[in-house]
């Protein structure tokens, strides 16, 4: 049965200084990633497509802070924050977005095209729906092997009216897979918002019918986000029970960067509107009201994060093209 | 008569058939009150409403599913797949039943449809984003497969498979978008499917392209002319299926010497396809093996390296100087 009203807590610890300094360090992370991305793509140092997550980052931090590192997730062109939540390390996925040897790709991925073995991060697919089969295969391997881990699947509203969404619902719950299915609700899929594509807006619902735990979340709350991920987690874990989960959330730039203001189809009011949302102020104001962090820790994770991402910035500047030879590996293995 | 780019024209060949026949429809993803990626389907919605120009959800599958099904009882849907590279979620109903109908109903129920979809490389783009897929829909019995390489062609040709009575998959150059603008002439223009067209005269070298890669088959062909003394004939395909055997075989039988272009990875592509027929039709002309310029046989790689793999001016007039001096 679909368990939306299910109230009890996860059996997670309290907030302390340093989940709160854990939480609020990832969110920053991830943005000032992006922001600096964002100045690279202006410049031409990025080809291809750059697509921001910004005001979306407490979905990936709430959900990768309960997770272990040799747990999975797996997600859409969307991920640099699920991949850097999940450890990464910045310098190597900003060289990949460069299309450098050293990035996480060798440089032939491409910002979409993120995978991190040491993490278990499974990738960035672009191809809508289309890792969601692939990701309850990923759990069902774990059941297989007898494995405890859980597999966290992120995808976005868009990926709802595709047949794979459904296909894999079905399958996560026939097969009682531990899966996380994280729908990253930000309203829109390109200039299609929710109302033009779905007949059922509340995406959570879909998990009722397929009879697993499902529930909405605001996925502006880090904490909140936790909470239920943690939940999820612990049912995955322990019983094999798959959840739904969906994250309301809102990006605040552009579909990518060559739709860069994102506003033919969602009015300037409505962006300010949810910027006042902003998942990183709302978590750091609740910090330091809260007496976990003081505005002296604040100012400290800033300035490791500014220093961490100009780091990363200058690596993939430093890093070198691929070798023309590299377009003919990978391809089969070589002996 | 007006100067249009790629868009432009193609967006016009819609309008004016629309204007013409009630039945058809255009359906895909952000086709209509955004206007479309790429701008193709711009001001359809303004002008018909969402009863003609439907905004479909991001579902492939469904889009060419119920196409087909329009299809059947009357209609003629003009299907948008935002890039070739998600095409194959949708694969199987074209495969399975816009191409099949006609024969599995002996003739009684037919496809008149179109599938437009952006394809090729060289933009900065990433996988999915980039490759050339002609080949998978030119070996479909059923199907035809046109691409055009210039803003009056693209319009004369959709016109064309707007009209034919078969399923068309008309592939769309993201290079060739705003790349050129051409006088279009303001009454409507319909080209037949399945006819090549020879686009530059010669009698020492047949080089067979078609989409993107007729202007770097040209600029080669005027290198080798002012730097070599080598005239060669140069063949825009504008459909690769069915193919235009005759217009190629005669070139050849001429220059006695072929070489083909094309973005799509080698093995199994046209180019083998063109090469056999050339043999078949030929075979007492040929002075020398037939050559192929294409992709490497890798998946499509990001952007640092697509130059590398895309076929350049360069890598055509290598292959060319090689079957001319062979
Ligand atoms: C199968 C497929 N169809 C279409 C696209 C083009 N496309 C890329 S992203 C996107 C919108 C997806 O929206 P959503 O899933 O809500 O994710 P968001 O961009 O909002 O994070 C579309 C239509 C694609 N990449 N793959
Ligand atoms: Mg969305």
């Amino acid at each position: 049965m679909a368990q939306k009203t299910e109230t009890k807590k996860a059996g997670l610890p309290a907030v302390d200084t340093e989940l709160a300094r854990r939480l609020l360090g990832d969110m920053m992370l991830i943005r000032r990633f992006e922001e600096k991305a964002a100045e690279a793509y202006a410049l031409g140092k990025i080809g291809g497509f750059l697509h921001l997550s910004i005001g979306e980052e407490a979905v990936a931090a709430g959900a990768t802070s309960v997770l272990r590192r040799d747990d999975y997730a797996i997600s859409t062109y969307r991920e640099h924050g699920h991949c850097l939540a999940k450890g990464a390390d910045p310098r190597r996925v900003m060289a990949e977005l460069f299309g450098r040897r050293d990035g996480l790709s060798k440089g032939k991925g491409g910002s979409m095209h993120l995978f991190d073995k040491s993490v278990n991060f499974l990738g960035g697919h672009a191809i809508v729906g289309a890792h969601l089969p692939l990701a309850a295969g990923v759990g069902f391997a774990i059941n297989y092997e007898g494995a405890d881990q859980v597999c966290v699947c992120y995808f976005g509203d868009g990926a709802v009216p595709q047949g794979e969404f459904h296909e894999a619902m079905n399958l996560s719950a026939l097969w009682k897979l531990p899966m996380i299915w994280i729908c990253e609700n930000n309203r829109y899929a390109m200039g299609t918002s929710l109302e033009r594509a779905l007949a059922q807006t509340e995406i959570w619902k879909f998990g009722e019918v397929y009879g697993i735990p499902s529930e909405p979340v605001d996925g502006m709350d880090v904490l909140a986000v936790r909470d239920v991920v943690g939940r999820a987690v612990e049912r995955a874990r322990t019983d094999k029970t798959p959840t739904l989960i969906e994250a309301r959330t809102y990006r605040f730039r552009g579909h990518s960067m060559r739709d860069p203001a994102g506003a033919v189809y969602r009015t300037k009011e409505e962006v300010e509107r949810e910027k006042l949302r902003d998942p990183i102020a709302l978590f750091r104001d609740k910090a330091i009201k809260a007496g976990w962090l003081s505005e002296a820790d604040v100012r400290a994770i800033e300035k490791d994060v500014n220093d961490r991402i100009d780091d990363a910035v200058a690596f993939a500047d430093a890093s070198p093209e691929p070798p023309v030879e590299w377009l003919l590996t990978d391809i089969y293995k070589e002996d | 008569m007006a100067k249009l780019n790629m868009v432009k024209a193609l967006n016009l060949a819609l309008l004016q058939e629309m204007e013409r026949d009630e039945d058809v429809v255009v359906i895909g993803e952000d086709v209509g009150v955004d206007g479309g990626v790429f701008r193709v389907t711009e001001d359809l919605h303004r002008k018909f409403g969402g009863k003609r120009v439907i905004d479909s959800p991001l579902a492939e599958s469904a889009i060419i599913g119920t196409s087909v099904g329009m299809a059947l009882y009357g209609l003629k849907p003009v299907c948008e797949i935002q890039f070739s590279g998600f095409a194959f979620q949708c694969f199987h109903q074209i495969e399975n039943h816009a191409a099949r109908y006609r024969m599995r109903t002996q003739g009684r129920f037919h496809c008149q449809m179109v599938v437009r979809m952006p394809y090729g490389g060289g933009v900065r783009a990433l996988e999915h984003h980039s490759e050339s897929e002609e080949q998978f829909y030119a070996h479909i019995p059923g199907l035809k497969m046109v691409i055009p390489s210039g803003p009056r062609n693209a319009r004369g040709l959709l016109v064309g498979a707007l009209r034919d009575p078969d399923p068309v998959i008309f592939f769309e150059h993201k290079a060739l978008y705003h790349a050129a603008k051409e006088d279009v002439p303001d009454e409507i223009e319909a080209l037949p499917l399945g006819r090549a067209d020879v686009v530059r005269h010669g009698r020492d070298l047949t080089i067979i392209a078609y989409g993107a890669m007729v202007r770097v088959a040209r600029e080669a062909a005027d290198t080798l002319a002012s730097e070599d003394g080598a005239e060669c004939e140069v063949i825009d395909l504008l459909t690769v299926s069915p193919l235009d055997r005759e217009t190629i075989v005669a070139s050849v039988q001429k220059t006695g010497r072929a070489l083909v272009v094309h973005e799509a990875p080698k093995s199994f592509g046209p180019g083998a396809e063109i090469a056999a027929s050339i043999v078949e039709g030929a075979f007492l002309s040929l002075e020398a093996p037939i050559r192929r310029v294409t992709a490497y046989d890798v998946p499509f790689v990001g952007f640092a390296r697509e130059r590398a793999t895309v076929p350049d001016v360069g890598r055509v007039l290598a292959a060319a100087r090689e079957t001319l001096a062979y």
